[in-house]
């Protein structure tokens, strides 16, 4: 037997890149760096990498044929949507393929009387709720970004927003999957019934963050137009009676549609970002929106509006129209990127802690964040506890970046320990995948990854996000070991 | 005596699992002694089949093997309920009207109404169990947030948490529920609560015939109502009834009922569920399946239900039962299969009288995916040592 020389990662690729044009089109591969740079990062821009090759798929053949071409060059590739994710989630391999899907962005008619749809994964979400408001129908699932993030990658993230409390999050609202497997093969999971004989295995890959496959079409459930929607807008003078109100709130048996709060310096920066006019003087406001039946939503309104006054608000402002409604979002979905006017750097963190916790971690937080000299933002979905800490800080400070990043660590941990989740939206991605060990043990992990190789035994799909440590995946039951990947990348031969 | 004799007796005639009696029934109490037990039967090469309440063992197919029951209604504690946080911890042997028994104190409930009497936490979770107001609150999928299971060699693995929004790591809870025990045993359940609604109100409505109420919970669907449930009770070729359920504030489920009158163009409106409501039809007779469908097919669907059939349909959500004669079923299952077909529908068997049970397809086809259910099983328990035999493709 003569050893050949191991190909580099380089001619893996550059074989790789020729098949490619070869089956999906030269005009939709690109190699050259100033191209394929543009990908080096998703919305979390403090990790970037160049990825090898990006291939701008138009159709389901070419994620199929891609994601086979990768396949058997054992080749990792990363699915990519709108590229807003802040996890890192969609951060390229260097070796590897960038699969983008924002081209495919068709939509089906809207069934109305099944109220569903389905689309391919590029449809932007807000797309969704506009087809659909025709027929008195929306798509539940509102992240803060859906101007702009696809359907594919809510789908990766399981992703959240304002009105999750209510109705739930993205995977509560998915009905099918078509998806192609790491392999190339294609399945159906779900579908348009309610429920499939079999195990649930679209729900397992909704959340999956990319590494089970790659979602080419979604049918998503779509929801009666609520009748009446009321919202206001409470200003306080202190987070506990903020925090308390919204307690009350649940202890009334009320569900409303959206809880959210957020602190002084979360207000500050919208108001200097959009002039939102939030009430002068809050320590913390609360966004309180009901929605349903009329006669509902107008009783539970005014006991709402008791609750708060019970808790020392000091401004109940209610919204006359949708015009008013919209101003007191505005401020709400902003607040990330509004941070930026009131410091140089911040990172949005994302975890979760049970809601009657509330008080005592938002005040570890902040003697935390004292203790480094460093300021804290707070935005978050109050109704189900998932917090959006924002930590200030100044690149140009010597240092500063690294404890920031230590912070938001730390605020993360105190989210486990509180008995909370280190991501309740965002992903675990690239960013938090170390911290998985904190919240999971080591059987849990390796369990967790029991499915990973039952989809993707080599672990190609977005290789190194999500878990601390890839577990080996041994032999495939019943298959024979694959052939050796320079083999299968038609660079050497076996004597 | 150790604690590990005496959880195990032999096994007998009434531990049957579809026929098939086990060597040895364990009861194990605690999750350690789950894990204890799951690791000597894989040195031992035994099968082990899970068990609740056994009040939906028909719902599987008959076990290949079945040397141990896993008995899991040892493991009965109510772990923490934190109300503020609508959410609670229970094992899995913990009785679902024991559980809301306890919740009910707080005003809090599980939205999970299946009528089977006796049911566990863990059965309702690896059945997929649901009732009327999954029209409200959802099934297992959209109310489970935790999960501890054991697998085939003991590993004892925790997904999900006790917060309600959560998205580290995967969610074996779904892996888990509806899969029968064939990827390992679920050991403790972790759930998101909802508020007891304080009043209710009943519109039902007298219909000609099943497929009447099809045109009439589309409408109800495509409305601003928002009831709890949508029932329809009734035989394939008689008469039937809809039942609309509101269940909220008094304003609210008063108005609500008016409009549904209205909406319906008549019915009874009164405070309460009329006998039979929300239970599976037919008895032990009959042979008994669960449909699901794209809701809107539902006029369709009943029109393929043969003669004699009982019907308890779910009907806006897409999921029915049906109690078809046992003489009419095995002709009748495949052609039913046919007509849901284009309504990606399916039929699965949830109980037949024993002779009839050999003859029928108990899980029908399974799609394109069962490959990858095959290699998931695979992973799981690779040496089949788990409800083998019980799930879709002999899995
Ligand atoms: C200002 C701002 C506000 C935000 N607000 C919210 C919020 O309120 N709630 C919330 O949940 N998130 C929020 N996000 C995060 C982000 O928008 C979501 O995670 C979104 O779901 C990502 O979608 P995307 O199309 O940008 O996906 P990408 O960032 O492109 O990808 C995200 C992940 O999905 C995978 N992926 C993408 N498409 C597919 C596919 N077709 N098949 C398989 N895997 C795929 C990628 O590999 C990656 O792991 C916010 C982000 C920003 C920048």
């Amino acid at each position: 037997m003569t050893a050949v020389a191991e190909p580099s990662v380089s001619d893996l690729t550059a074989a790789l890149a020729e098949r490619l044009r070869a089956t999906v089109g030269t005009e939709r591969v690109l190699t050259d760096r100033t191209q394929t740079r543009t990908y080096e990062c998703d919305g979390l821009a403090n990790f970037k990498v160049t990825p090898a090759i990006v291939v701008l798929a138009e159709s389901r053949q070419h994620v199929v044929d891609t994601v086979r071409l990768c396949s058997q060059a054992r080749v990792p590739f990363v699915a990519r949507g709108s590229g807003t994710g802040l996890s890192g989630g969609a951060l390229p391999s260097s070796d590897g393929v960038l699969l983008v899907l924002s081209r495919l962005r068709s939509l089906g008619a809207v069934d109305a009387d099944n109220r569903q749809v389905t689309v391919e994964p590029g449809v932007i979400n807000l797309w969704v709720t506009r087809d659909a408001a025709p027929y008195d129908l929306a798509y539940a699932p509102d992240p803060s970004s859906q101007l702009v993030c696809s359907i594919g990658g809510n789908v990766a993230e399981n992703a959240g927003g304002a009105h999750c409390l209510k109705y739930g999050f993205t995977v509560n609202h998915v009905l099918g999957a078509e998806v192609v497997l790491p392999d190339g093969e294609v399945v159906h999971l779900g579908g348009r019934a309610p429920e499939h004989p079999g195990y649930d295995l679209l729900g397992a890959f909704i959340g999956s963050e990319g590494t089970l496959g790659v979602a080419t079409e979604l049918t998503l459930r779509l929801i009666r137009v609520p009748e009446a929607v009321q919202t206001m807008l409470v200003g306080y003078r202190s987070v506990e009676d903020a925090a308390g109100t919204v307690s009350d709130i649940i202890g009334a048996g009320i569900v409303p549609a959206a809880v959210e709060m957020m602190d002084a310096l979360a207000i500050e920066a919208a108001e200097a970002a959009v002039n939102c006019g939030y009430p002068a003087g809050a320590v913390a406001v609360l966004v309180i929106e009901l929605d349903g039946p009329q006669v509902e939503v107008e009783a539970q309104f005014r006991q709402v509006e008791e609750i708060a006054q019970r808790r020392n608000a000091f401004e109940v402002r209610i919204a006359a129209d949708d015009a008013e409604r919209a101003l007191m979002w505005k401020g709400r979905k902003s607040a990330f990127a509004a941070v930026g006017r009131i410091s140089p750097s911040y990172y949005v963190q994302d975890g979760v802690i049970p809601r009657t916790k509330l008080p005592e971690v938002l005040a570890e937080m902040k003697r935390m964040a004292d203790a480094k000299g460093l300021r804290v933002a707070n935005v978050f979905h109050a109704g189900d506890g998932n917090l959006h800490p924002l930590v200030l800080f100044d690149d140009a400070v010597e240092g500063q970046a690294h404890e920031a990043e230590e912070l938001a660590g730390a605020i993360l941990e105190l989210c486990i320990t509180s008995g909370g989740s280190i991501t309740g939206e965002h992903g675990v991605g690239q960013e938090k995948r170390m911290k998985m060990a904190k919240q999971f043990t080591p059987e849990d992990l390796d369990t967790m990854q029991l499915l990973r190789c039952a989809f993707d035994p080599d672990g190609i799909a977005n290789p190194g996000k999500v878990f601390p440590t890839p577990r080996l995946c041994g032999e495939r039951p019943g298959v024979r070991k694959g052939e050796h990947p320079v083999q299968a990348a038609g660079l050497g031969e076996v004597f | 005596m150790t604690a590990a004799t005496e959880i195990r007796r032999a096994g007998g005639a009434d531990d049957a699992v579809g026929g098939v009696v086990p060597q040895e029934v364990v009861r194990p109490a605690t999750v350690d002694q789950v894990s204890e037990v799951l690791r000597a039967a894989a040195a031992d090469g035994r099968t082990v089949v899970p068990v609740g309440g056994r009040s939906k063992l028909t719902w599987a197919a008959p076990p290949d093997s079945a040397d141990l029951l896993l008995d899991l209604t040892g493991l009965d504690r109510i772990v923490e309920h934190v109300a503020g946080d609508l959410t609670v911890v229970a094992e899995a042997g913990v009785r679902l009207p024991d559980l809301q028994a306890r919740l009910g104190e707080a005003g809090q409930l599980l939205g999970l109404d299946p009528p089977e009497d006796g049911a566990t936490l863990g059965g309702v979770v690896s059945a997929n169990a649901s009732g009327p107001r999954r029209l409200r609150y959802g099934t297992t999928r959209d109310l489970l947030i935790g999960i501890t299971v054991v697998l085939a060699d003991g590993t004892v693995a925790h997904a999900g948490g006790k917060v309600v929004k959560n998205v580290a790591g995967y969610d074996l809870g779904k892996v888990f529920t509806g899969a029968h025990g064939t990827l390992g045993a679920v050991a403790s359940t972790t759930w998101r609560l909802h508020p007891v609604p304080p009043a209710r109100r009943v519109v039902t409505l007298e219909l000609p015939d099943v497929a009447a109420a099809g045109p009439l919970s589309i409408a109800l669907a495509r409305s601003t109502l928002t009831p709890s449930a949508v029932e329809l009770i009734g035989r394939a070729d008689g008469a039937a009834r809809l039942v609309v359920l509101f269940e909220s504030i008094a304003e609210s489920v008063d108005a609500q009922a008016g409009a549904a009158v209205a909406l319906l163009g008549g019915g009874e409106e009164s405070d309460d569920v009329p006998e039979g409501f929300g239970r599976r039809p037919g008895g032990v007779d009959d042979v008994l399946l669960r449909l699901a469908y794209a809701p809107a097919a539902l006029a369709s669907v009943v029109g393929a239900l043969p003669a004699g059939t009982a019907l308890a349909a779910h009907a806006a959500t897409g999921v029915s039962y049906a109690a078809l004669p046992a003489d009419a079923a095995v002709e009748a299952l495949p052609r039913l299969r046919a007509a849901l077909a284009p309504h990606d529908g399916t039929a699965v068997l949830l109980r037949a009288p024993d002779d009839v049970r050999d003859r029928l397809d108990h899980w029908g086809p399974a799609g394109d995916s069962l490959d990858l259910m095959r290699r998931v099983k695979e992973r799981f328990d690779p040496e089949r040592q788990m409800s083998p035999g019980r799930f879709v493709g002999g899995l």
